[in-house]
């Protein structure tokens, strides 16, 4: 688990022994660090007075773990990866041309792939049983993949450290929520609409603090955003507080049919009486979370297809030139503060946008989904995959967020653990664990490499080592 | 008149906690330059092991002198987060100094993730209130201050004059002076970095200990959730004293205690987490270097 001593001093001929007196010192540590909260557990009586409780067995075995794990790592994982690193082959250079078929189309397989997966779902878990896979695999993990790319245009490319990217979010789903219930619009009205706020917002909030870089710039962001979260929750009169928005209304498929089984409209009342029988069609809410699906299939494709067009038109090569150095974009004519409000703006789009759909997924919105963790989430994602690196977001967005749902659905562990106990409690802690080992394993990211925009020659993927804040 | 000398007592209090936190985000920052986002959540850490540490003295002991029990509490705590502290440092951060700057950043807010987690795993995630343990109250001209803050202020004052001994006249403090300002240069005159490193770490959590065991005794409830507010708090305190300036933080915890206690009493109380973010965001954009800290100077 830690590293005590420097690993330099590890020796490649018998590393058992140094393994074993390295697991003795993480066993020690671990005790220390786990007797009060492992060991000791303060839970209130009957009289609601605060007890101890202890749970030395328990102690016991995770002070065992820790150790059994560090004597492996030592003495087994480090000289495997030593290994590796001796035998492996200079990296070649790889043509183009010479790569197999899947690796030149590996974009276009993913989006077909991703465009199959309800498709695929429905036909192996039916209709009912779909609802989970496309809902909480699906959605839930485009969503985040939408906010992070939208994220990555501030962090990634214009290298603005903003830790309040929930705030537009939060714009965004409340713009749709309060129009949609208050004036009964549309939501193909109010996407448009709260992306348009939210840019407004992004402006507003991005104004103030051009002066600031870094982590000042981190500060106050972060302050912003926990600024709109606060008035979410007082501001009583329009946004009903803590008690939230609820019954907000469902989109419908372009006003032609919509998804609510009263309505005149429904999807089965409108669709050919042919259609219906020949696939023996039943109401269910699976359409709309399919339906859903693809909507946010389509937004965030959206986004993808605006960051890659904006990063060959000057405005984001000013982004990645500020990025590198702002210095030297100044003495070049670069307008900063343009070119800073525009990457605010444009990335506060489309955290609009990914609020305004999951305030109508939700149909219920309160503060609570706004808090700085969401932030975190999202920035963590964005770094996760190699700040700048679409495909490598998408990867870090399942990895996290799917890992996540994943142990939602791990009802066996109960079986090892007794019944009393429930992986969702886990979820975060070993969500934070990853975020710590993903990042120290590997600190650029999932993708290290990636094609610039601009080159003499021909494009040669540059090493991110080489670029300051992401690469491009 | 006396209200407002009551909401600025109150508002000092309040502020020293902030204080005694805001000096561990500060010299983390000044000596490697990292936000230690899990700083809140060590300073959780800290009044949770008071908590468990005066449950066991009560359980132990008929009775236990109060300040007897608050000195074991208190460096009970600062041993735990101590120990806490300097293996996050060595397990997150250590292995990315050098790498790139966002990326000790991030496994500072998913450690802050994981221990408010763990603590929530271990401990359970209802409020933990316990007894008071101090409940006197003098009355002076008609303004009343309780012994509990008379002890928060006495601590802070005693805790900080140590501290500024050891950081201004010892030879410890020489090295975390040199490292702040030329790491690479201090290596080469032989000051060992990495212990120095683990030591500012060292010093961080057990002054956020200290303000844990304090804002234990003062409100007499923690739970799990209360390292994010406080830290976040206290690292706006940092950042309006000027990120890297030791007195600039507790002047910036000071600041931020009386700007929430005196928009509470006098405007209201459900904007007193605005006013100090908005307060905040106001001084940077017209001293983007904060109060006492060092302007910036761009190299080239």
């Amino acid at each position: 688990m830690t590293a005590i001593s420097d690993t330099t001093t590890r020796q490649a001929s018998s590393p058992y022994g140094e393994a074993a007196r390295q697991a003795l010192w993480a066993a020690l540590l671990s005790f220390g660090l786990f007797f009060f909260f492992i060991g000791l557990e303060s839970t209130q009586d009957i009289s609601n007075r605060l007890i101890l409780q202890s749970h030395w067995v328990t102690l016991a075995i995770v002070v065992a773990l820790v150790a059994l794990g560090r004597f492996l790592f030592i003495a087994f994982v480090i000289p495997a990866v030593d290994r590796r690193r001796a035998n492996r082959a200079p990296i070649a250079v790889v043509d183009e041309k010479d790569q197999s078929f899947i690796r030149r189309h590996r974009f276009k397989i993913m989006i077909a792939l991703l465009v199959l997966y309800p498709i695929f779902i429905l036909s192996t878990a039916g209709l009912q049983g779909s609802l989970k896979w496309v809902n909480n695999f699906g959605v839930q993990v485009l969503i985040y993949v939408m906010l992070a790319w939208g994220l990555n245009i501030v962090v990634g490319l214009a290298g603005l450290l903003d830790l309040g990217y929930v705030a537009f979010y939060a714009v965004g789903a409340y713009a749709y929520a309060l129009l949609g219930t208050e004036f009964g619009l549309s939501f193909w009205i109010l996407l448009p609409a709260a992306g348009i706020m939210a840019a407004f917002w992004g402006i507003i909030l991005g104004f103030p603090v051009l002066r600031l870089r870094g982590d000042y710039l981190a500060i106050v962001t972060l302050a912003f955003g926990e600024i709109i979260r606060l008035v979410l929750i007082n501001w009583r009169e329009v946004t009903n507080g803590s008690a939230g928005i609820s019954g907000i209304p469902k989109i419908t498929f372009f006003g032609l049919f919509d998804f609510n089984i009263s309505s005149p409209d429904y999807i089965l009342k409108v669709l050919p009486e042919s259609i219906v029988t020949l696939f023996a069609l039943r109401p269910s809410g699976a359409y709309y979370t399919i339906f859903l699906y693809y909507l946010i299939l389509a937004l965030a494709m959206l986004t993808a297809f605006v960051t890659i067009r904006l990063r060959r038109l000057p405005v984001g090569r000013a982004w990645e030139a500020l990025r590198e150095d702002e210095i030297a974009c100044r003495s070049l004519g670069i307008n900063t503060t343009n070119t800073k409000l525009t990457a605010f703006a444009i990335g506060a789009m489309f955290g609009g946008f990914a609020g305004a759909f999951f305030a109508a997924r939700q149909g219920f919105i309160n503060p609570e989904s706004f808090v700085f963790l969401q932030s975190a989430i999202i920035l963590a994602i964005v770094v996760l995959g190699g700040m700048g690196s679409l495909s490598g977001i998408a990867i870090a967005a399942l990895v996290m967020i799917g890992g996540m749902e994943i142990l939602r659905e791990m009802q066996f562990l109960k079986i090892v653990f007794g019944q009393s106990f429930t992986p969702e409690l886990y979820r975060m802690l070993l969500f934070g664990i990853a975020m710590v080992v993903v990042m120290v394993w590997k600190p650029r990211g999932f993708v290290g490499s990636r094609e610039p925009t601009a080159y003499l020659k021909e494009a040669r993927a540059v090493s991110s080592t080489f670029t300051k804040e992401g690469h491009g | 008149m006396q209200y407002f000398i009551q909401q600025l007592i109150n508002g000092l209090t309040l502020g020293s906690i902030y204080g005694l936190i805001a000096i561990g985000y500060t010299m983390v920052y000044g000596i490697i330059g990292m936000i230690n986002f899990a700083h809140g959540d060590i300073f959780m850490i800290g009044a949770f092991v008071a908590l468990i540490v005066f449950l066991i003295l009560s359980a132990m002991f008929y009775s236990v002198p109060v300040v007897v029990a608050l000195l074991i509490m208190m460096v009970v705590a600062m041993i735990m987060t101590s120990l806490y502290n300097w293996t996050i440092e060595k397990v997150a951060y250590r292995p990315l100094r050098g790498s790139f700057r966002l990326a000790p950043l991030i496994t500072a807010i998913g450690m802050s993730i994981a221990l408010s987690n763990f603590v929530q795993v271990t401990q359970g995630p209802r409020n933990k209130p316990i007894p008071p343990l101090i409940s006197d109250v003098y009355n002076v001209f008609g303004i009343s201050i309780s012994l509990k803050q008379i002890v928060i202020a006495v601590v802070t004052i005693v805790l900080l004059t140590v501290f500024w001994y050891l950081v201004n006249k010892t030879s410890l403090g020489r090295a975390q002076r040199a490292c702040e300002q030329d790491r690479k240069m201090a290596a080469l005159l032989g000051v060992d970095v990495d212990r120095t490193i683990s030591i500012t770490f060292i010093m961080g959590a057990s002054l956020a200990a200290v303000a844990g065991t304090l804002f234990l005794m003062y409100y007499g409830v923690v739970a799990f959730s209360d390292g994010f507010v406080p830290g976040v708090k206290a690292f706006t305190a940092a950042v309006l004293g000027g990120i890297g300036s030791i007195p600039g933080a507790v002047l910036g915890g000071l600041l931020i205690g009386l700007i929430e206690s005196l928009w509470s009493a006098y405007f209201s109380i459900d904007y007193k987490d605005v006013a100090a973010f908005s307060i905040l965001a106001i001084v940077l954009i017209f001293l983007p270097s904060g109060l006492l800290g060092r302007p910036e100077v761009e190299k080239v």
